[in-house]
């Protein structure tokens, strides 16, 4: 392993984990650290199981029955499995941005401030915190003067910003992308990136994509999954250079996928 | 094959454009009849006379309309919230379970229930012990008729709603409850809110379920506890009368009845839709920003 990956801070580490649907068994037996203040990008054909590890590290699969975790997810070195973890709180330092954006039918001050106002934040603070998360999201000039329109008067690409921006908004301390532009035009998909490594400032980014040219521009470490399994995990600019794996290699070159 | 196919399409264009108008030729019948007689009928004190007695000429049906108005109001206050909230128990915390499921079959079977049925039940739970009919009985009757058309609405509404958005919530670390009540419930209202209408067309237009319960009644009575007239069975009994003017009436009251309905409807459909209200809204604040501006 290089020196520069040992001595970073983990902020999260997937160790051992199986996951099951029903009796499916999607991931196997992965290990992979999750960086502090860096984009870890995943990648994989389709089916490959990227998505569904993405979905255990907030434990988004808990909301389904008939799903199980084997091994264990640690976040700041304590497991997310841990009977007493409370997912309300996981889910706030765990956020999530969906493929699709997902506006809630509420005006655009009113989505930003959904998961404060969860939190008890009100007045001037929530007010604060809103503009901030807009800002933070580089959608705050173009929604300051209508932000009591509803969410749904945005284009596709403001939505999706405005889903970041909620889910900056309460400040977490790792965010989840799961494929954030793949429903989006090439300049929104464009600001959207931007905007992904402008975040890394401040949260540890988790981002799964179908796009290998993005995970190349965005990401600073590279998974790649295959049936389930991590094939390789390595600094982004080594898997697309000289992976360690021939099926890494196949996949980069785009002999199969 | 190319003038066969061709033909075939006509054909079954025709046949299905056909059919649509032998359906809706039908309703319109009725509906005319109802206008044309009804219309012909109507007289202002239909609404605001008592009956007079039996075989006086004269006199209206104001007992039934305010009975009517209080079994509906008072069966879609109890339906309401009942119907609404089984809905969302079946769409957002049963739906994984195969026990509620048959539950929720059970609903939806009973959407189609005879009217008539449900009366005999609340006779047997209401009017039985009691040992008289009772405007009570009827109101707990148009509910019982409601809430499987509001649950099963509500729960078809809810279920439209994707799934991401519910995913969205959570992941912002809502409860659920507060996932349904702030975003799914929102997102599903208008859905929901046509539910409840079409559930409160549904009763107003009953008769089988009143007729074993609330019964009917020649006075005006506001007492729950007694015999409470509506329009409906009103209208059966006066059909089935020998005075014309008895017949007369009955005309005039279903017109009024289907006029409140379709009135109702539309104007439900106009603020959901937001055809009455956006336009006013937007007016409203072109006129307030224009007026910003100069200042």
């Amino acid at each position: 392993m290089p020196e520069v990956m040992t001595s970073l801070k983990e902020r999260m580490k997937v160790v051992n984990l199986s996951f099951y649907y029903g009796k499916n068994q999607v991931l196997k037996n992965i290990n992979m650290p999750i960086y502090d203040k860096r984009i870890t990008a995943l990648i994989g054909p389709s089916g490959c199981g990227k998505t569904t590890l993405l979905r255990c590290f907030n434990r988004m699969h808990d909301l389904y029955p008939g799903n199980r975790y084997e091994g264990d997810i640690l976040l700041d070195n304590k497991s997310i499995f841990d009977r007493d973890v409370d997912l309300i709180d996981l889910r706030s330092r765990v956020g999530m941005v969906f493929q699709k954006p997902t506006p809630f039918p509420m005006s655009i001050f009113d989505n930003v401030a959904f998961g404060l106002r969860l939190k008890g934040i009100k007045g001037s603070e929530l007010k604060d915190r809103v503009e901030q998360a807009l800002k933070d999201s580089a959608l705050w000039d173009e929604v300051k003067d209508r932000l009591k329109d509803s969410a749904f008067s945005l284009s596709g690409g403001q939505q999706q910003r405005l889903c970041i921006a909620r889910a900056i908004a309460v400040e977490p301390e790792v965010l989840l992308f799961d494929e954030p532009t793949s429903a989006l035009d090439p300049i929104s998909t464009a600001k959207i990136e931007e905007l992904i490594i402008e975040l890394k400032k401040k949260v540890t980014i988790v981002i799964v994509t179908h796009n290998m040219q993005q995970a190349a521009r965005i990401s600073d470490y590279t998974g790649f999954m295959y049936l389930g399994e991590l094939i390789e995990f390595n600094p982004t600019e080594k898997i697309f250079t000289k992976p360690d794996k021939k099926l890494t290699e196949d996949y980069i070159t785009g002999r199969f996928g | 094959m190319k003038t066969y196919r061709k033909f075939l399409n006509f054909f079954m264009l025709s046949l299905s454009t056909f059919m649509a108008i032998y359906g809706i030729f039908w309703l319109f019948w009725i509906l005319y009849s109802l206008l044309v007689n009804g219309f012909k009928y109507l007289k202002p004190e239909l609404i605001y006379l008592d009956p007079t007695p039996a075989g006086v000429e004269g006199g209206g049906l104001r007992h039934a309309f305010v009975g009517h108005l209080i079994l509906t109001s008072l069966g879609t206050l109890i339906g309401v919230p009942i119907g609404i909230a089984a809905g969302i128990f079946f769409s957002e915390y049963a739906r994984h379970n195969k026990l509620f499921a048959i539950f929720r079959q059970i609903t939806d079977i009973m959407v189609s229930t005879p009217s008539i049925v449900i009366g005999a039940v609340v006779y047997a739970l209401l009017v039985k012990p009691l040992g008289h009919f009772n405007g009570l009985a009827g109101a707990v009757a148009l509910a019982l008729l409601m809430i499987p058309v509001i649950a099963i609405t509500t729960d078809e509404m809810l279920k439209l709603v994707p799934q991401q958005m519910r995913e969205a919530a959570y992941a912002l670390g809502a409860h659920q409850w507060q996932v349904i009540k702030s975003v799914i419930l929102r997102a599903a209202k208008v859905g929901i809110l046509t539910g409840v209408l079409l559930g409160v067309a549904r009763i107003s237009g009953e008769t089988a379920p009143l007729l074993f319960t609330s019964f009917n009644n020649a006075y005006m009575n506001l007492n729950l506890m007694k015999p409470v007239a509506s329009l409906t069975v009103t209208m059966f009994d006066y059909v089935m009368g020998p005075y014309k003017y008895w017949h007369e009436q009955a005309w005039a009251a279903a017109f009024v009845l289907t006029m409140g309905v379709l009135l109702l409807s539309i104007t439900a459909k106009l603020v959901l839709h937001g055809n009455l209200i956006k336009p006013l809204t937007y007016i409203v604040r072109s006129f307030t920003r224009s007026k910003d501006k100069e200042e």
